[in-house]
């Protein structure tokens, strides 16, 4: 959506043969069709990621097939599978090596809460207790249409984000941090258990 | 007036030293106008799959990782030509006896040699 422009007045310009654009609308159109995941996985989900990249489903479609095994040169981190609390200051850390914009999908029950392992003593109970998610995918795995689905909802995202203006987008925003704390070993858990500044659950309301 | 002949290679200098320079001016202007830099200890740090790197990328091994690799090779050249040597055995005649004889008391030389020179003991 580009502001300035009548919508009316941008499709009589078009039946005209006049394609009218504005400098926010090209950046985001080139971002969203060529976003490079980080070619990381971390348990089953990343099979049905690897499912998603391959021929059947080829995300290749949506301009995501260029996997990379480098966090330099990465923008979207798919978070595929359970985050022990033995891998997540890793993935903390690795995103924080991310250059911006950087977006995160958290692919995947155990990504998103723990999942089935949300009782177990080892297991993170979602990532975005340290990183900031953009796009939640339930499912124990999801199918790979569920990860495509996720992925045009980036795209959908990265579209309605805007360049200049007090809700520009965070990369562009010199306020907004590109680095977040990295979690470290405490004697029963990670210290601290959750970064209050990305970290909002909704609030219970016992009627 | 006929211009100059070389005047052709002038102006390709110029065009190709504009057209690499107007993307690298486009994207200094963008940084400058839009996007902010945002460097820090951890986006800087050396990469190494998430974990803290340790310690310097240049470091030196032992020399001894060298002696023991050459000792090595004196049993495996040993077992390249002994289990051929083995399998023809009751075909071979008096000579290939003594010819592997030989060859195995070369060795064998060497491997005394570099014993008695202290190349088997792991020096700390």
């Amino acid at each position: 959506m580009s502001e300035g422009i009548d919508e009316v007045l941008r499709s009589k310009l078009q039946q005209q043969g006049v394609w009218v654009s504005s400098m926010q609308e090209l950046y985001n159109w080139g971002r969203k069709n060529s976003i490079w995941p980080l070619q990381f996985g971390l348990a089953c989900c990343a099979i049905e990621m690897i499912a998603t990249a391959a021929s059947r489903y080829d995300i290749a479609r949506f301009g995501g097939e260029v996997f990379r095994p480098s966090p330099r040169q990465a923008d979207l981190m798919i978070v595929a599978g359970t985050v022990t609390k033995k891998m997540a200051p890793q993935i903390v850390r690795l995103y924080n090596q991310m250059a911006d914009p950087k977006y995160v999908i958290a692919m995947g029950a155990c990504a998103i809460s723990g999942g089935p392992f949300k009782q177990g003593y080892n297991v993170l109970k979602g990532i975005d207790r340290y990183i900031p998610v953009d796009v939640y995918i339930p499912g124990c795995p999801p199918r790979p249409e569920a990860l495509l689905h996720a992925f045009m909802e980036l795209q959908r995202k990265i579209d309605e984000q805007k360049l200049s203006g007090a809700n520009k987008a965070a990369h562009l925003d010199s306020e907004q941090p590109s680095e977040f704390p990295v979690p470290a070993f405490g004697k029963h858990d990670l210290e601290p258990p959750a970064n209050p500044d990305v970290f909002h659950p909704p609030k219970l309301e016992r009627v | 007036m006929k211009p100059n002949s070389y005047l052709f290679i002038v102006i390709f200098i110029g065009v190709a030293l504009v057209f690499p320079l107007i993307p690298l001016a486009l994207a200094w202007l963008w940084r400058r106008i839009f996007q902010p830099p945002k460097p820090g200890p951890q986006k800087n740090a050396i990469y190494e799959c998430g974990v803290e790197s340790l310690g310097e990328a240049q470091i030196q091994f032992r020399s001894q990782y060298y002696l023991y690799a050459i000792m090595f090779l004196i049993f495996d050249v040993e077992a390249i030509f002994l289990v051929p040597f083995a399998v023809a055995f009751t075909g071979l005649p008096v000579g290939a006896f003594i010819a592997i004889l030989v060859f195995l008391l070369l060795l064998i030389e060497g491997l005394v040699w570099a014993w008695s020179k202290g190349c088997l003991q792991w020096e700390r």
